[in-house]
């Protein structure tokens, strides 16, 4: 039995729902973009041209959810299925779009560039925790123009796994999609088995941007999942209670939702976001707090209510390095996000409020999601007695008896999670005899074995080669004659 | 008498009272007192005191806003007399203020212009998503001393490099200074994009600005 957390009572979550209705009515949800103001006013939404305030009744949005998948997958390059949206299944990526990359040795934050993606693909890569690469960190080496496909390009030449990406514009999305259908094979064929989840975000309050509603159209006409992530800021850019985000959350992607299935009835989307509580003081956004999670969870319920796939930003920190407090909150929400059965749960390796990648988290992030995934897999009963059937009489009233037990041996492996060397559970002396090293010191040396055991994905030289071709194509019109890749050659098939 | 209503006065600004510094304001015209007094011996002490506490951690944005906020609807009331008067309050500066374009995040910039107001200078808020044309375009028609510009995604920062560049191109630095803020800017990147300054919040971007235009 998967153990759940709900913070929401049956009588709840039908109110949040029936508010997040009246929101859609008044005030009204705020379309920038022209095209998805002309879909609701079609299927009959009222549209003030002035204002771009588009009332949205509830039966346009209960047709859209009655089109939208209840489950889909992610598949890696070799075309299996390795993601599930839908249902109960927790899985963890990367966080995403990054500026700066942690130095280990220096503590320091430094723009991020294309060596620093490169380390953290082939980090992630290598990491089962990971269910999806994410493409993590925007690289600096290259022109504003190419940040996001680039970014999509080096995950696509470094690894094999699903990708959870994003688009930062109108035009880019198109190109990704045309970058993810030639390694598909066909755009049909992306359609079917589709690699990657385009991240969408709406703006609160209640506003879909231009970019934002254009992205979900795309996407839904490409049949490409979408995930919307809906960011309440609670006491700020949200009410400031709990509840009150939650429910402006659902009217954000409820009217999200509309629009994507009005584009196209029946492609995939995802009930996500990346919510956070205002904090008073420096006007931050504390993704590692409580609260946070909280709002997460209990959006989550309300999605998994609606039948709908979820996601959240969760297992991430405002630590500026990886100390204690890093820890305890990437750990909590990490457990917070699992035990709320959240099928994409994003946000790890990440510092600095999701400004900052590191690689070094990224495996000790590994290690929180390795944990909370033990728990997913609850109490589990192996044996026909639960105790009385392992004292038999070789049972001597002696410490060690029960490892002498074939069973013992037979099961540890089920019963126990086994950590990485990251996780530190030797005596001080043998601390002490392997260096005394504190969390990140393993860390460093993790990263560091990874980085060596990290062999390139075996690709079609011919789709390398054509992905090559579209890329440097795009990189000449944003004036860069040649891109910063080092080794521009993965190893290849054949 | 009028030291009690000074004292009022800064009190409602500190409790956030917009609609009791709109009267106390109002009070103060019909007992003659200077509308210059009023706002700098009344109203401006409450900001300052509210500032401060923010700056010590003892106040929150929430209390800084409602007082901002107060604090500009009372000089609100004031600024007709004062101009009756054929007198204005001491002008620190004209800001032009923006959200870079493709980014529609205003909440830090909405709190830095109501302090800027508050702290004296005159604030133009073109809002959010604007292109470098027509920032520069407002700061050179209302002669601004100051661009101060806010980016809150990772993706659209490098948009203030661009109106940067803009300005340098025109040759209109340094006689406008720019300020850059929001979440993601460091001051490794005000000084990588050669900016005048940035800071980590609205009371720190009114020190910046009286520093900016020389008066400290």
């Amino acid at each position: 039995m998967q153990p759940k957390l709900t913070l929401l009572s049956d009588e709840l979550i039908p109110r949040i729902v029936e508010e997040a209705y009246q929101l859609m009515l008044k005030p009204g949800i705020k379309v920038m973009n022209a095209e998805a103001r002309q879909l609701l006013a079609g299927a009959g939404a009222q549209v003030d041209e002035e204002t771009f305030v588009v009332k949205i009744p509830a039966q346009i949005v209960k047709n859209a959810l009655s089109t939208v998948p209840q489950k889909f997958h992610l598949y890696d390059y070799d075309g299996n299925p390795k993601v599930e949206y839908g249902g109960d299944t927790v899985q963890f990526d990367p966080g995403s779009s990054g500026v700066a990359i942690f130095d280990p040795d220096t503590l320091e934050h430094k723009t991020a560039e294309t060596q620093d993606l490169i380390k953290l693909i082939k980090i992630a890569e290598q990491l089962p925790q990971y269910d999806a690469q994410s493409t993590m960190v925007v690289c600096d080496d290259v022109p504003k123009d190419l940040h996001d496909l680039y970014r999509l390009y080096l995950v696509m030449l470094y690894s094999k796994k699903p990708i959870v990406t994003g688009a930062f514009t109108n035009t880019t999305v198109h190109q990704m999609i045309e970058m993810l259908a030639i390694f598909a094979g066909s755009h049909e064929q992306l359609r079917k088995k589709p690699r990657a989840i385009f991240d969408v975000c709406p703006s609160p309050p209640l506003i879909w941007s231009n970019f934002g509603a254009g992205n979900l159209i795309a996407l839904a006409r490409a049949g490409i999942p979408a995930e919307i992530v809906s960011m309440p800021l609670a006491g700020a850019a949200a009410p400031v209670t709990l509840l009150g985000a939650v429910t402006q959350h659902a009217a954000e992607c409820l009217s999200g939702i509309t629009i994507h299935q009005l584009a196209k009835p029946g492609s995939p989307i995802v009930w996500g976001g990346a919510p956070s509580i205002f904090d008073m003081r420096k006007g931050g956004t504390p993704m590692g707090s409580m609260e946070t999670a909280m709002i997460d969870s209990s959006y989550a319920q309300v999605g998994k209510w609606l039948g709908l796939p979820t996601h959240a930003y969760l297992g991430t920190t405002e630590s500026k390095v990886l100390d204690m407090q890093a820890g305890l909150e990437s750990g909590m929400g990490a457990l917070i996000g699992a035990l709320s059965g959240i099928n994409m749960i994003s946000g790890s390796g990440m510092l600095d409020s999701l400004l900052c990648q590191s690689p070094e988290k990224l495996v000790i992030d590994a290690e929180g999601i390795a944990m909370a995934k033990r728990m997913l897999q609850g109490m589990k009963i192996h044996t026909e007695t639960l105790a009385t059937g392992f004292y038999d009489n070789d049972i001597n009233f002696k410490g060690g008896d029960f490892l002498k037990q074939k069973i013992t041996m037979k099961l540890f492996r089920e019963e126990q999670h086994i950590p990485s060397n990251v996780i530190d559970r030797d005596s001080i002396r043998g601390w002490k005899a392997s260096g005394g090293l504190d969390t990140l010191g393993r860390a460093k040396l993790r990263v560091k074995e990874l980085l060596a055991s990290y062999t390139k994905p075996e690709l079609d030289p011919a789709k390398v080669e054509r992905l090559h071709a579209f890329v440097l194509d795009l990189a000449r019109k944003a004036g860069m004659d040649a891109l910063p890749v080092h080794d521009l050659s993965p190893v290849v098939a054949g | 008498m009028s030291e009690e209503l000074y004292k009022q006065m800064a009190q409602s600004i500190i409790d956030g009272e917009k609609e009791l510094a709109i009267e106390l304001a109002q009070k103060s015209i019909e007992m003659n007192m200077h509308p210059l007094d009023t706002i700098t011996k009344g109203f401006v002490v409450g900001v300052n005191y509210i500032g401060d506490q923010f700056g010590k951690g003892e106040a929150f944005l929430p209390e800084l806003v409602m007082a901002g906020e107060a604090m500009k609807a009372a000089v609100a009331v004031l600024e007709p007399e004062l101009l009756k008067l054929g007198e204005a309050r001491e002008m620190m500066g004209r800001v032009v203020l923006a959200t870079v374009e493709g980014d529609i995040h205003e909440i830090g910039k909405t709190l830095v212009g109501t302090m800027l107001s508050a702290a004296g200078f005159e604030v133009v808020d073109l809002g959010v998503d604007q292109p470098a044309e027509k920032i520069i375009g407002k700061a050179l028609e209302i002669d601004a001393q100051i661009i101060g510009m806010s980016a809150l995604l990772t993706t659209t920062m490098v948009r203030q490099r661009e109106v940067i560049e803009e300005l340098d191109k025109e040759g209109l630095r340094p006689r406008i200074k720019v300020m850059v803020g929001g979440a993601p800017i460091t001051k490794d990147w005000a000084d990588k994009i050669k900016a005048d300054g940035t800071s980590e919040d609205a009371v720190g971007a009114v020190q910046l600005a009286k520093k900016l235009v020389g008066k400290e």
